[in-house]
């Protein structure tokens, strides 16, 4: 758990050095997660100290993500202002573009013959 | 005895006291999402969010001083996107044989999120601080909030609806793909995470393995992809 940790953080911190160092449109943690998936393609050693970690963390992804959640209250004043337009460009929006994407991704997977194989 | 006053004014300014709520919270939230037999419509974050907002609501406590308590929670939020690698590297074999399928994916849904928010929101009639504020709406927070400050919009405003998008990405996704006859997991996690970011990839991993990793890297390629569009497409809506 200690040395998965200290891993972790250690991709995070270079990410975050690397994404201000060079102004990059990326964040920290994402860089951080390339550094890992690099480091875990290199060492099957990595991959052993950090999957039981990795799988814990991500089983509960959905709770990291409250907090920042809850803000919504300190925005109900502006929210409901636009409630009506507000709400149905979200929904629409967010709607249309998972159909969209996925659509292109099984058309183009047909076409080059990369279907699933699961 | 102490004054309860008192003493509900030293728990409520402490963190122990909010860090605390958010677990129970989100423990709530999770219990009854499998109950329902982990129907997408009882989303665990929207249930807790609601918990708490009606909580910080009826307590009359204020959003920064929860979030003192609960920021040890999101904290881990930088973490958990690193630990991304782990499922991704289970899968990297499946995403390179679907270089280009990702490819596509990723700019139509992108583009797709961006134009048909900005053209909803323009035509019911947002003013230019509220669109510079929609148009990172798909885009992981940190992202979305450095993007919606350099076009001139309310950073702060942008991660709420940057959240709301990710809940109802999180819930309509499943019936709506299932109703379509979407079948590949691969097309099904990528989808939604271009469309809404680590809320649509928590749910995905909620699903399937193999949605899960895919949504990832729609995450990540969407930050990189709406960074660039964002400001072209917005100047089409000035």
């Amino acid at each position: 758990m200690i040395p998965a940790l200290s891993l972790i953080l250690a991709c995070q911190l270079a990410g975050e050095i690397l994404s201000r160092a060079l102004q990059l449109p990326l964040p920290g943690p994402v860089l951080g997660m390339i550094f890992l998936l690099i480091a875990m393609s290199v060492s099957g050693k990595v991959q052993q100290i950090v999957r039981p970690t990795g799988q814990f963390v991500l089983q509960h992804l959905s709770l990291l993500f409250v907090p920042a959640g809850v803000g919504i209250v300190a925005h109900l004043g502006a929210l409901r202002e636009h409630g009506m337009g507000l709400a149905v460009a979200l929904v629409i929006s967010t709607m249309l573009a998972i159909v969209v994407g996925a659509a292109a991704f099984v058309a183009v997977a047909k076409l080059t013959r990369s279907d699933a194989d699961d | 005895m102490t004054d309860p006053f008192k003493l509900w004014s030293y728990l409520s300014s402490e963190p122990l006291l909010w860090l605390w709520a958010t677990l129970i919270a989100y423990w709530i939230g999770d219990t009854i999402f499998r109950r329902v037999n982990r129907s997408p419509f009882a989303n665990p974050v929207m249930i807790a969010v609601v918990i708490l907002g009606a909580v910080l609501l009826m307590t009359g406590t204020p959003y920064q001083r929860y979030f003192d308590g609960a920021q040890f929670v999101h904290f881990m939020l930088g973490p958990a996107t690193v630990c991304l690698a782990v499922p991704l590297h289970a899968n990297l074999p499946k995403v390179k044989r679907a270089l280009l399928p990702i490819a596509a994916g990723l700019i139509a849904g992108s583009v797709t999120a961006i134009v048909s928010v900005l053209a909803i929101a323009k035509a019911m009639g947002a003013g230019p601080e509220l669109l510079a504020s929609l148009a990172p709406k798909s885009v992981t927070a940190p992202v979305a909030i450095g993007i919606s400050q350099s076009l001139g919009g309310e950073p702060s405003l942008t991660a709420a609806l940057v959240i709301l998008t990710g809940m109802i990405g999180a819930i309509t996704v499943t019936p709506m793909l299932n109703l379509l006859g979407f079948r590949d997991w691969r097309a099904r996690g990528f989808a939604v995470g271009v469309a809404a970011h680590g809320i649509g990839t928590a749910r995905a991993f909620q699903v399937h393995e193999t949605a899960g990793a895919f949504a990832s890297i729609g995450m990540g390629l969407n930050a990189v992809l709406t960074a660039f569009l964002a400001p072209v497409v917005l100047s089409y809506f000035g």
